[in-house]
């Protein structure tokens, strides 16, 4: 599950509005955390202990370049989970968690992988939300994630030091600052990953559309939610 | 510009391997891309195939110094931002 974000390199500028942060026009990258959880299932794909890796995003149109990025690192597939530009900044970790969810369920996936949290929320919610939904066992912060036989060995970092946990697949794991070190993605990868977008289109990377439910609402510094009772998530093919 | 075929096109992505790695460079993708091409240029009537084969093993090691920069520069700062409280040996 990959979160597009604020690049880390640029400065940030409030709003003159003082109603958020300065988004439109400037730099968005792939979550560093995020990156380090595909590096990880890419990895496990490598040692062949994974058959696919499926690279998912949630969002507008311009998700797409995050999920391009995956498929450079060594994603063999991307999903496009569109939302509207209004919605969008309306999705947080709730919304995502549901959309999570719902495609390990129909993807029929033994793992789900993210990064601990989004460097824009902070929230460090979603891997444990979408665990919670599927009543999966979860291994955050994960600092090293070995396969032993059927189950999942994570070591954790917690406030003491370290923790290891066995889990049972299928699970979720967040991905921590010490998994690995991710690869760079190269010119000539995002060259062809962009191909693979481009004439594939529905067949690698396809664009569901999705109503989002409308859970949480900001408004100075109060959140108030509204209730579930209206949240459907409809799927269609795009 | 160069002797051998397959060669130049080996330069050739190197080049573009570098331009598109120098957009994040520090000092501004500017500075990094006008290096570049002067780094090139200077190099632009050398001949010898196996001169050639050196100087594009220099430019990969380029590319590799770029990734490690990158790699660096992010994970510190991820560190510095989250991980404040433990020691800072990096």
């Amino acid at each position: 599950m990959l979160s597009e974000v604020l690049s880390d390199l640029i400065q940030i500028r409030v709003k003159p509005d003082r109603t958020g942060v300065v988004t439109d026009g400037v730099k968005h990258s792939m979550n560093p955390f995020c990156e380090i959880a595909v590096e990880e299932a890419v990895r496990l794909k490598e040692k062949k202990l994974l058959k696919e890796v499926i690279a998912v995003s949630c969002g507008p149109a311009q998700c797409q370049e995050t999920i391009r990025t995956a498929l450079a690192m060594g994603a063999d597939r991307g999903i496009h989970v569109e939302v509207p530009p209004a919605e969008a900044e309306r999705l947080g970790p709730l919304q995502v968690a549901r959309v999570l969810a719902k495609l390990a369920e129909k993807e029929k996936v033994d793992l789900v992988l993210l990064g601990k949290q989004a460097i824009d929320d902070d929230c460090n919610q979603t891997g444990q939300m979408t665990a919670g939904f599927l009543d999966w066992p979860q291994g955050t912060f994960a600092s090293q994630v070995t396969v032993e036989g059927d189950k999942l060995k994570v070591e954790r970092e917690i406030d003491g030091g370290l923790e290891t946990l066995r889990l049972k697949l299928p699970a979720v794991v967040t991905a921590d600052l010490r998994l690995n070190e991710p690869r760079y993605a190269t010119l000539p990868n995002i060259m062809v990953s962009a191909w693979l977008v481009g004439t594939e289109g529905l067949g690698v990377a396809s664009t569901l559309q999705v109503q989002c439910p409308l859970v949480v609402g900001c408004e100075e510094g109060r959140i108030h939610g509204r209730s579930c009772a209206k949240e459907a998530v409809t799927w269609s093919f795009g | 510009m160069k002797m051998a075929n397959s060669l130049r096109g080996e330069v050739l992505n190197l080049y573009k391997n570098l331009l598109y790695l120098g957009r994040d460079y520090p000092k501004g993708a500017d500075y990094f891309k006008r290096r570049l091409k002067n780094v090139f240029l200077k190099n632009k009537d050398v001949k010898n195939p196996e001169k050639i084969k050196e100087l594009i093993a220099q430019g990969e090691f380029v590319m590799k110094e770029l990734e490690a920069l990158y790699f660096l520069r992010k994970y510190r700062a991820m560190k510095q931002r989250y991980y404040s409280n433990t020691n800072k040996t990096t």
